[in-house]
C-alpha cells in the first residue's frame, strides 16, 4: 500500500512537469499533502493521540489546506496569468524529470545498505531535485515558492525513509518555521507583485557588480 | 534562566512592536540590553551546564560568541538609533525595526547556546526570517529584490542542512542512538557507515554556508549587505556570519574523530580557497562601498575555513579570527553610515576628500584599512599569521603562496578605493556640508582598539575560552 502511495506521489511530479495552469500546481500540492498523510498514517506503528494530532496538523491542515488556500489567494490577488510560463517546453520538462528519476534510481541502487528502504529514497531524492528543477526553469516568482514546497515534501519523505526520530519540540519548531517561511515568502511575493507589473524573476536582476 | 530569557525576549519584541512612544521604546531597549548582558554574564559564570532539558547549554564556544554579540548589540542599537533619527522614519517603521532587531538578537543567542542539532536548525531559520524584515527596511526596489533572494536562498539552504541532519541521524540510528545532542553524537560515530557521514557533512556545509557567506552560497549575503541599513549590514557581516561559523564548526567537530577528517579538510580548504579567489575577482572591479566590504567579509570567511582545514594551531586561529573580524567589520559598517550621510551615495567614484569633510570618520577609515588588511599592529595580523603558520605546518605550501598573492591583490584594491575616498577630491564637486558629531565615532574607536588589544595581548580568560572550545578536536 505504501508503495502505491509513493509511486502516486512520483507520478504527481510528472504531472506538474507538464501542467500548464498555476492552479493545477496548487491542487497537486494539496493532493501531495493527502498522500503524505496516508503514508505516515500507515507507517505509524503505534497511534498516540498527540502524535496523530501533530501529523494531522503537519500534512492535512498545513500542506493540504492552509498553504494551497494561501497560494490561491496570492494568485487571485495579484491577477497572475494562468500559465506557468516555463523557459522550456513541457515535453523537455517531462524528459528532464524522467532523467532525474532514472538517475536517482541508479544512484540509490548503488548504495550498499541493506536496511535501506529504496522506494522511499528514490521518491524523496526525485522530489528534491525536481523541485530544484522547477525553481530554475520557471519564470514566475510564485512557481519558485511552489518548487520550494515540493522540495519540502521531498525532505518530509526522506525523513520518513530514514525513520529519523526528532523530539516533539524540534518537530513543532520545524513545522512552524516552514509555515512562517512560506507566509513570509508569500508576503514578499505580494510586494513584488505590487511594486512591479509582473511577478517575474526578470524584475529581480538589478543587484550586480 | 534561559527559559526566562526567551520569554522576556518575546515580551520585549512584542512590546516594541506595539509601542509608538519614543521614550518607552528607549526604555524597552535599555531593558533588553540589560537582559542580554545578564544572560552573557550568567552564561560565563555557569560554563558547561545545560538548561531546558538539555536543549540549551553554556559551552565555551557559544559563550564566547554570545559575549561578542552582546558587545555588538550595544553599538548596533546605538547606531540604529542614530540611523533612524537621520532618516526621519515614522514611528511604526521604527517599532518594526527594533522589534525585528530584538528577535534577531534573541535568535542568534539561541543558536550559539543550542546544544542539540535540531534546536540549532530551528533557531537558525528564525534568524533568517527576522533579518529579512530588517533588510527590507528601506522599502526600495533593490531592497525588495535582495530580501526576496536572501529569504529564498536561505530557506533552500536551510532545507539542505536539514537533509544533512536526517542523514546524520540515519548514520546514528545504525549505531542504535537517536540522541542528537552535540556532546553525545561523537561517541556513537566510531563505526558508522562513512557514506552517510560524508553526505551529511556536505549537505550541512552547503546549508550553513548560506549563513556564513562562504562560497558557493555567498551571493545572497553580498546582495543583502548592499541594501540593508548600515547597522544591520554590520550584523549580517559579523554576528550572523558567526552563526554560520558556529554551525559549521560544531558539525566539523562532531565528525572530527572519524576517518573522514582528511576528506572534510580537503572540502573546507577548497571552499576557503575559492571564497578568497572569488572575493579577489570581484573586489578588484567593485565600485560600491558596501559591496566592497561584503566581499572583504567573504575573504575573511575563506581564511577562517582554511584555518579550520589546516588543523593544529589553525583551529585556535580560526576562532580568534572570527572574533577580531566581528569587531573590525562592525565598526566599518557603522562608519559607512556616516560616509553615506556625508556623500549621500555608496558609489566610491563619487566620494572624495573625506578627511576635510569628517576628520574623525576619516581617521576611523584609516584605522579600518590597517585592521582589515591585517597589517601590524592590527589584531588580525596575529590571527592571519597563525592561519598561515598552520598552513605551513600542514605542508600546503602551494595554497599558502596562492593565498598570499590573492591577499596582496585584495590589499591593493582596498587601499586604492579607501585612499581615493579619503584624499582625492570628489569626481563632481558639491558644496553641501553635513556635520557629523565626532562622538558618534567613539564606538568605532573602542571596537577597533578592542580588536588590537585582543589580538596582541589576549587576556587569559579569552584564551582559555578558545582553548576549551577546541579541546575536543584532534591535535
Amino acid at each position: 500500500m505504501i508503495n502505491v502511495l509513493l509511486i502516486t506521489f512520483l507520478i504527481t511530479l510528472f504531472y506538474v512537469a507538464i501542467a500548464n495552469r498555476l492552479l493545477t500546481y496548487v491542487k497537486v500540492l494539496a493532493f501531495q499533502g493527502v498522500l503524505l498523510f496516508a503514508v505516515v498514517f500507515i507507517q505509524l506503528s503505534e497511534i498516540n493521540t498527540l502524535n496523530l494530532i501533530l501529523i494531522l496538523m503537519e500534512t492535512i491542515f498545513f500542506k493540504s489546506i492552509a498553504v494551497p488556500v494561501f497560494l490561491a489567494y496570492i494568485l487571485k490577488r495579484n491577477k497572475i496569468t494562468r500559465e506557468a510560463e516555463p523557459y522550456l517546453p513541457n515535453f523537455m520538462s517531462l524528459i528532464i524529470v524522467t532523467l532525474i528519476c532514472v538517475i536517482t534510481i541508479v544512484l540509490v541502487n548503488s548504495i550498499k545498505d541493506n536496511q535501506l528502504d529504496k522506494i522511499f529514497f528514490v521518491v524523496a531524492l526525485s522530489a528534491l531535485f525536481t523541485g530544484l528543477y522547477f525553481i530554475i526553469s520557471r519564470r514566475k516568482i510564485i512557481t519558485h515558492v511552489m518548487g520550494y514546497l515540493i522540495i519540502e515534501n521531498g525532505v518530509f519523505v526522506l525523513s520518513l525513509a530514514l525513520g529519523s526520530e526528532m523530539t516533539m519540540l524540534v518537530n513543532i519548531g520545524i513545522m512552524l518555521d516552514i509555515f512562517v517561511s512560506v507566509l513570509v515568502l508569500g508576503i514578499f511575493a505580494n510586494r513584488i507583485g505590487d511594486t512591479f507589473e509582473a511577478m517575474s524573476v526578470d524584475n529581480l536582476a538589478n543587484l550586480k557588480d | 534562566m534561559f527559559g526566562y530569557y526567551l520569554i522576556l525576549i518575546l515580551l520585549l519584541g512584542t512590546g516594541t512592536l506595539i509601542n509608538r512612544n519614543t521614550s518607552i521604546r528607549i526604555l524597552l531597549l535599555i531593558v533588553f540590553l540589560a537582559t542580554q548582558t545578564a544572560i552573557s554574564i550568567y552564561g560565563y559564570l555557569h560554563l558547561n551546564t545545560t538548561e531546558l532539558g538539555g536543549n540549551f547549554g553554556y559551552d565555551s564556544l557559544g559563550v564566547l560568541f554570545l559575549v561578542v554579540l552582546t558587545v555588538l548589540s550595544y553599538t548596533t542599537i546605538f547606531h540604529s538609533y542614530v540611523y533612524l533619527q537621520h532618516r526621519k522614519d515614522s514611528s511604526i517603521q521604527q517599532s518594526m525595526y527594533f522589534s525585528a532587531l530584538i528577535i534577531l538578537i534573541g535568535a542568534m543567542t539561541s543558536v550559539y547556546l543550542a546544544s542539540t542539532i535540531g534546536i540549532m536548525w530551528v533557531v537558525i531559520e528564525v534568524t533568517t526570517l527576522s533579518v529579512a524584515v530588517l533588510i527590507y527596511h528601506e522599502r526600495t526596489h533593490l531592497s525588495l529584490e535582495a530580501t526576496w533572494k536572501y529569504v529564498f536562498i536561505c530557506s533552500i539552504g536551510i532545507t539542505f542542512a536539514f537533509v544533512g541532519i536526517v542523514f546524520l541521524s540515519k548514520a546514528l540510528q545504525e549505531e542504535g542512538s537517536v540522541n542528537l545532542s552535540f556532546t553525545d553524537i561523537p561517541g556513537h560515530l566510531q563505526n558508522v557507515n562513512i557514506f552517510w557521514l560524508k553526505l551529511a557533512f556536505i549537505f550541512m556545509l552547503v546549508g550553513f554556508s548560506t549563513k556564513m557567506g562562504l562560497f558557493p552560497m555567498h551571493t545572497t549575503t553580498v546582495d543583502a549587505h548592499t541594501v540593508a541599513p548600515p547597522p544591520i549590514s554590520a550584523f549580517i557581516s559579523t554576528t550572523l556570519m558567526n552563526v554560520g561559523f558556529v554551525a559549521i564548526f560544531r558539525t566539523y567537530s562532531l565528525m572530527a574523530h572519524t576517518s573522514i577528517l582528511p576528506w572534510m579538510n580537503q572540502i573546507l580548504l577548497w571552499c576557503g580557497f575559492l571564497s578568497i579567489f572569488v572575493s579577489t575577482v570581484y573586489i578588484l572591479r567593485v565600485n560600491h562601498l558596501k559591496r566592497m566590504f561584503a566581499y572583504s567579509s567573504l575573504e575573511h570567511m575563506g581564511l577562517t575555513a582554511i584555518g579550520l582545514a589546516s588543523g593544529g594551531i589553525g583551529y585556535f586561529a580560526a576562532i580568534l579570527h572570527m572574533v577580531l573580524h566581528s569587531f573590525v567589520k562592525a565598526s566599518v559598517f557603522y562608519q559607512i553610515d556616516q560616509v553615506h550621510r556625508v556623500f549621500n551615495t555608496y558609489i566610491i567614484q563619487k566620494t572624495g576628500s573625506y578627511f576635510k569633510k569628517n576628520l574623525t570618520g576619516a581617521l576611523v577609515m584609516l584605522l579600518v584599512f590597517v585592521s582589515i588588511t591585517a597589517m601590524p599592529p592590527s589584531g588580525m595580523f596575529v590571527s592571519e599569521f597563525l592561519i598561515f603558520r598552520s598552513l605551513f605546518e600542514s605542508h600546503k605550501i602551494l595554497v599558502f603562496v596562492l593565498i598570499l598573492l590573492l591577499l596582496t591583490m585584495i590589499m591593493w584594491a582596498l587601499g586604492k578605493n579607501i585612499f581615493s575616498m579619503l584624499f582625492l577630491p570628489p569626481g563632481e564637486p558639491d558644496d553641501h556640508i553635513v556635520k557629523i558629531n565626532p562622538w558618534e565615532s567613539s564606538t568605532q574607536f573602542i571596537l577597533l582598539t578592542a580588536a588590537i588589544y585582543l589580538g596582541l595581548n589576549p587576556p587569559s580568560a579569552f584564551v582559555q575560552l578558545i582553548n576549551d572550545a577546541i579541546m575536543l578536536l584532534p591535535k
